[in-house]
C-alpha cells in the first residue's frame, strides 16, 4: 500500500498543482495568506473552506462506491439534516442539535442501506428513492419556508475558527482522520476492497458482506449529514430546496477523480478528498478569474476529463474496450 | 466411429469448422451433420467447443475455417438475426425474450401483424393462441411472458423460431431449469417438430434426456470431433467414454495402496441433505485423513452437493452433524465458523479477488473468521503470505503482486492458502486441477495427500478421473443431481466409476 499510493496519487496531485498554478496567474494574490483576529484568511483557506461539504460527502461516498454501490441521496440528507439542525438550534443545546442532525443522517443512511443489502435493490434506484424523498422531507421540516436561526453555537460550526483554521476545514479533516481509523486501523478496509472487487468470492470467504454494505450507506449518511449542519451553521439557515444541491454528482465526481472505480474495488479516501478540492479549486478560480460563473461547469467537465485519462493505465486498452463494446453492439448477437 | 449407412439428403451439413481466440484453438476442423426430422444430441464437456460450434454455426462469432450448407446451399450468416432468415433458430438455456412482455408480444416481436402502421393487438393475440394450440398450449397470451413457467417460456421461444420458418433449431441446454414433467412438455413439442420434418440439435447434460428423445450422437472434445453415431450404435458406457476422453485400457492407474485400518474419526455427517431442484437428499459422511471424491458429469450435481455442505446454498431438508454434534450450516460464515474452507470451481468468479495482491487474497477468509474489528497486523500478514508462498511455491514469489496476474495455477494455490491459513478440518475442493498447467496439477495433487496424511478430512470434485482414483478413499458417483453410486476400497478405478456414470455394467478392463 505505501508504495501504491504516491504513484497513484500523481496524476491527482499534478491536477491540483495546475490548477491551483493557473488560479495563481488569473489572480496573484491567490496563494496570499494573511492572519487576522487569530484566524486564516485568503483564497486558498477559501478554497478549504468551501470545499469541505464536498469533501466530506466524498468521504463517505468512497466507501459507498468501494462496495460497488452509489449513494445519490447525499444531497438530500445534507437538506434533512440542515433543516433539523437550523430549526432546533435557538431551542436546543448543541449536543441536542448535533445529535439530532445526525441521528437523521444515521437513519437515512440504515434506509438505504436496508434497500440494497436486504432488498437487493440496484443502488441507484434505492437511493434515487431518497434523493427525491429528502428533498420534501427537508421541506416539511422547515415547513416550505427558510429557516433561520442565532444560535452563535451552530454558527460557530461553519463560521468559526480552530487554531486558525475554519471549522469546516478542521470537522472534515477530523472526519477524514475518523474514517482513516476505522476503515484502515481495522481489517474494514481490506474487507470492503475485497468485497467491491469481487462480492460472491468475498461472501465465500466468509465476509459479512451484508452488514458491511450497510455500513458504509450509515457511514455516508452520517457524513451528509456532517456536510448539511456545517452548510446550515455556515448561512445562518436552512433553505430546503438549495441546500447540497446537485453535491451528490460533485462527490461522486471527487470519489471518481480521487482513482476509485465505479466498479468497486481498490479505494483512496485521502485521493477522494483531493478530488473534492481539486473541484472547489476550479470552482473557486473561474470566480476569480471574472469569466462568467455558467462556464464554469464546461472547464469542470475538460478538467475532468483530463484527469480521468490521466490516471487511465492503458489510453490504449480503454479505446480497444469500446471498440468491443461498438461491435457487440452492433452484431446483437445472443449472450452465450 | 463413423456411421456407414447412406443417409438421407442431410439438411444442415458442417464441414470442417475451425476457429481460434488468441492462439487457442476452440474449435478445430470439426464436421457435423444433420438430418431432417433428426433429433440430435451435440455432448461434451465444458470447453469442449459445443457453444463455439453453436456460435460459428449462428454466425455469432466469425469461423476461421469450414463451409456450411442448409439444404444443398451453402450459407454464411453473419448475425443471429441473419441466421434465423436463413432458417437457423437458436433458443438458449436462458431464454433471451423480453421477460415483460406478453406472449403474444414475444411470438411476434419485430414482426407484429399492422395495418396503417398501427399493431394489430387483436389479430395479434388470436395468430399467438393458434400457433401456440399447435404445441398443446393454451394459456393467456396477453399475460407477460415471466408470469409462465421455465418449461412454457420454452416453448414459447420454440413456437417464435419455428414461426419464423426455422428448418433447424438449435435448443441449447433447454432442460438445464426444468424439472421432469416440464421435461415430458418439452420432448412433446419437440417430437412434434421432428414429425414436421425440422433438424433439432439438442445440447444437454442429462444423459437420460439423450437416450429418450435422440436419433444421433455427436460429441466433442477439445474442440474436435471426438466421435458421431446413431443412438443406437453408442451405449452409454462408450458415449461417456468418448466425452471424458478415457480408455478403458488406461484405466488401471497406479494407487498407493492404503491400509484399512479403524475407520477414522468422524469430521462430519449429512442425513438427507439436500435441496428441491439442486441435488436429491444425500448421506454423506467425512472422515479426519480420508478422501472423498465426487464424480460426475458436469452438472450431475456435484458443485451443487458441495454448496450444500459448505453453507453457499441452503439445504431445504436433512440434518448435519459435526464432530458429534448437530450443526445447523445456512452460510458461508457459519460453515467457517464450524472448521470448513471451500475453494470453489469458478476461480475467476468465486474465488480471487483481482486487483488484490496475493497476500491480501491469502489472508481474506482468516481475517474474515476474526472479524473486521481485529485484524492482522501487517507483520502477521506478511508472514502467513510468506509461509505459504514457500510453502505451496506460488509464483512469482512476491506477496505484493495483483493476484489476477498470477497464473491459473499459482491462482489456485493462493486460493489454497486461503483456506490452509485458517486451519480448516475440512476442506472442500471443487475442481482444484482445472485449467492450470501440468506442473501445478502434480503439486496440487501431493498436497491432497499431503494434507490427507495430516488429518484433515478431504471432499474433493474432479473431472480428472485418474487423478481421483490415486488420492479418494471413496469416491462417490452422481448423475442428474442424484447420488447413484459409492465405490469404497479395491472398488475405486476408472472403469467402475465410467460404468457408474453410465450406468452400465461395468466391462472388464481387458475387453477394451
Amino acid at each position: 500500500m505505501a508504495m501504491r499510493f504516491p504513484r497513484l496519487g500523481t496524476s491527482q496531485l499534478l491536477a491540483l498543482g495546475v490548477i491551483l498554478l493557473a488560479n495563481w496567474m488569473v489572480s496573484p494574490q491567490f496563494f496570499d495568506i494573511r492572519v487576522q483576529d487569530g484566524r486564516l484568511f485568503g483564497s486558498l483557506i477559501d478554497v478549504l473552506n468551501r470545499g469541505a461539504p464536498v469533501a466530506l460527502l466524498s468521504i463517505g461516498m468512497v466507501l459507498v462506491i468501494a462496495m460497488r454501490g452509489i449513494d445519490l441521496s447525499v444531497g438530500a440528507v445534507m437538506a434533512i439534516c440542515g433543516a433539523i439542525a437550523a430549526s432546533l438550534a435557538d431551542s436546543h443545546a448543541l449536543p441536542v442539535v448535533l445529535a439530532a442532525a445526525l441521528g437523521a443522517g444515521l437513519l437515512c443512511g440504515l434506509w438505504n442501506g436496508f434497500l440494497v443489502a436486504v432488498l437487493g435493490i440496484q443502488p441507484i434506484v434505492a437511493t434515487l428513492i431518497l434523493m427525491v424523498a429528502g428533498r420534501g422531507i427537508a421541506q416539511l421540516i422547515t415547513e416550505g419556508r427558510i429557516v433561520t436561526f442565532t444560535s452563535p453555537q451552530l454558527a460557530f460550526l461553519g463560521g468559526g475558527s480552530v487554531l486558525g483554521l475554519p471549522t469546516p476545514v478542521v470537522l472534515t479533516l477530523g472526519m477524514m482522520a475518523l474514517t482513516l481509523l476505522v476503515v484502515r486501523g481495522t481489517a474494514l478496509g481490506l474487507m470492503i476492497e475485497a468485497t467491491g472487487g469481487n462480492p460472491r468470492a468475498s461472501a465465500l470467504a466468509g465476509i459479512g458482506t451484508k452488514l458491511i454494505t450497510v455500513a458504509v450507506y450509515v457511514w455516508s449518511g452520517l457524513c451528509a449529514a456532517l456536510a448539511g449542519i456545517v452548510a446550515s451553521a455556515d448561512i445562518l439557515g436552512a433553505d430546503a430546496n438549495n441546500a447540497g444541491l446537485w453535491l451528490e454528482l460533485d462527490a461522486i465526481l471527487a470519489v471518481v477523480i480521487g482513482g476509485t472505480s465505479l466498479f468497486g474495488g481498490r479505494f483512496s479516501i485521502l485521493l477522494a478528498v483531493v478530488g473534492a478540492l481539486i473541484i472547489q479549486a476550479m470552482n473557486t478560480g473561474i470566480l476569480l478569474s471574472g469569466f462568467p460563473p455558467e462556464t464554469n461547469l464546461v472547464v469542470k467537465a475538460v478538467v475532468v476529463l483530463a484527469v480521468l485519462l490521466a490516471q487511465s493505465p492503458r489510453l490504449g486498452g480503454a479505446l480497444a474496450g469500446l471498440g468491443v463494446l461498438f461491435s457487440r453492439a452492433t452484431s446483437g448477437g445472443p449472450r452465450r | 466411429m463413423h456411421a456407414t449407412e447412406t443417409p438421407p439428403r442431410p439438411l444442415l451439413a458442417v464441414t470442417g469448422f475451425s476457429k481460434s481466440f488468441a492462439g487457442f484453438v476452440a474449435l478445430d476442423r470439426v464436421d457435423f451433420t444433420l438430418r431432417p426430422g433428426e433429433i440430435h444430441a451435440l455432448l461434451g464437456e465444458n470447453g469442449a467447443g459445443k457453444s463455439t460450434l453453436i456460435k460459428t454455426m449462428t454466425g455469432v462469432v466469425t469461423r476461421d475455417a469450414g463451409t456450411m450448407g442448409l439444404d444443398g446451399v451453402e450459407i454464411a450468416p453473419r448475425s443471429a438475426e441473419e441466421a434465423v432468415r436463413m432458417g437457423l433458430a437458436t433458443v438458449y438455456q436462458e431464454v433471451n425474450l423480453a421477460p415483460n412482455l406478453s406472449v403474444a408480444q414475444n411470438l411476434f416481436l419485430g414482426r407484429q401483424p399492422t395495418r396503417f402502421g398501427l399493431v394489430r393487438e387483436g389479430e395479434m393475440r388470436r395468430r399467438a393462441r393458434a400457433l401456440l394450440a399447435e404445441f398443446g398450449l393454451s394459456i393467456d397470451v396477453a399475460a407477460p411472458l415471466e408470469s409462465y413457467s421455465v418449461a412454457v417460456q420454452h416453448i414459447v421461444a420454440i413456437a417464435r423460431a419455428v414461426d419464423q420458418s426455422a428448418r433447424v433449431l438449435i435448443l441449447d441446454e433447454p432442460t438445464a431449469s426444468l424439472d421432469a414433467h416440464e421435461v415430458e412438455v418439452l420432448f412433446a413439442v419437440m417430437r412434434q417438430l421432428k414429425a414436421r420434418g425440422i433438424g433439432i440439435v439438442f445440447v444437454t447434460h442429462f444423459l437420460d434426456q439423450v437416450y429418450a428423445i435422440c436419433d444421433r450422437i455427436t460429441v466433442l472434445r477439445n474442440g474436435r470431433l471426438a466421435g458421431s453415431a446413431p443412438i443406437a450404435e453408442m451405449p452409454r458406457l462408450d458415449l461417456v467414454r468418448l466425452m471424458l476422453g478415457r480408455e478403458l485400457s488406461e484405466a488401471t492407474t497406479e494407487r498407493p495402496p492404503r491400509t484399512e485400518d479403524a475407520p477414522a474419526a468422524e469430521v462430519a455427517a449429512f442425513r438427507g441433505f439436500g435441496k428441491e431442484g439442486m441435488v436429491a437428499p444425500f448421506d454423506l459422511t467425512l472422515r479426519a485423513g480420508h478422501v472423498v471424491g465426487l464424480a460426475g458429469l458436469l452438472g450431475s450435481g456435484r458443485t451443487e452437493t458441495v454448496r450444500l455442505v459448505f453453507g453457499a446454498d441452503r439445504a431445504d431438508c436433512g440434518t448435519a452433524e459435526v464432530a458429534g454434534r448437530a450443526a445447523s450450516i445456512g452460510s458461508p460464515r457459519e460453515a467457517m465458523a464450524l472448521g470448513f474452507g471451500y475453494c470453489p470451481e469458478e476461480r475467476k468468479t468465486e474465488g480471487i479477488v483481482a486487483d488484490l495482491t496475493v497476500r491480501e487474497n491469502i489472508v481474506l477468509a482468516l481475517q474474515a473468521r476474526r472479524g473486521a474489528l481485529s485484524p492482522l497486523s501487517r507483520r502477521e500478514q506478511d508472514a502467513i503470505a510468506a509461509k505459504f508462498i514457500r510453502l505451496l511455491d506460488i509464483r512469482p514469489p512476491d506477496p505484493e503482486r495483483p493476484i489476477g496476474l498470477l497464473s491459473g495455477g499459482n491462482q489456485q494455490k493462493a486460493l489454497l492458502a486461503r483456506w490452509l491459513a485458517t486451519a480448516p478440518r475440512l476442506l472442500i475442493l471443487d475442481e482444484p486441477t482445472r485449467g492450470i498447467d501440468v506442473g501445478a496439477h502434480a503439486e496440487i495433487i501431493r498436497l491432497i495427500r499431503e494434507l490427507c496424511a495430516e488429518g484433515m478430512a478431504l471432499l474433493v470434485v474432479s473431472s480428472e478421473l485418474e487423478e481421483l482414483v490415486t488420492y479418494a478413499d471413496e469416491v462417490i458417483v452422481l448423475r442428474d443431481r442424484a447420488h447413484v453410486a459409492r465405490l469404497g476400497g479395491e472398488q475405486i478405478d476408472v472403469a467402475s466409476i465410467l460404468a457408474a456414470i453410465a450406468e452400465a455394467p461395468a466391462a472388464p478392463p481387458a475387453a477394451a
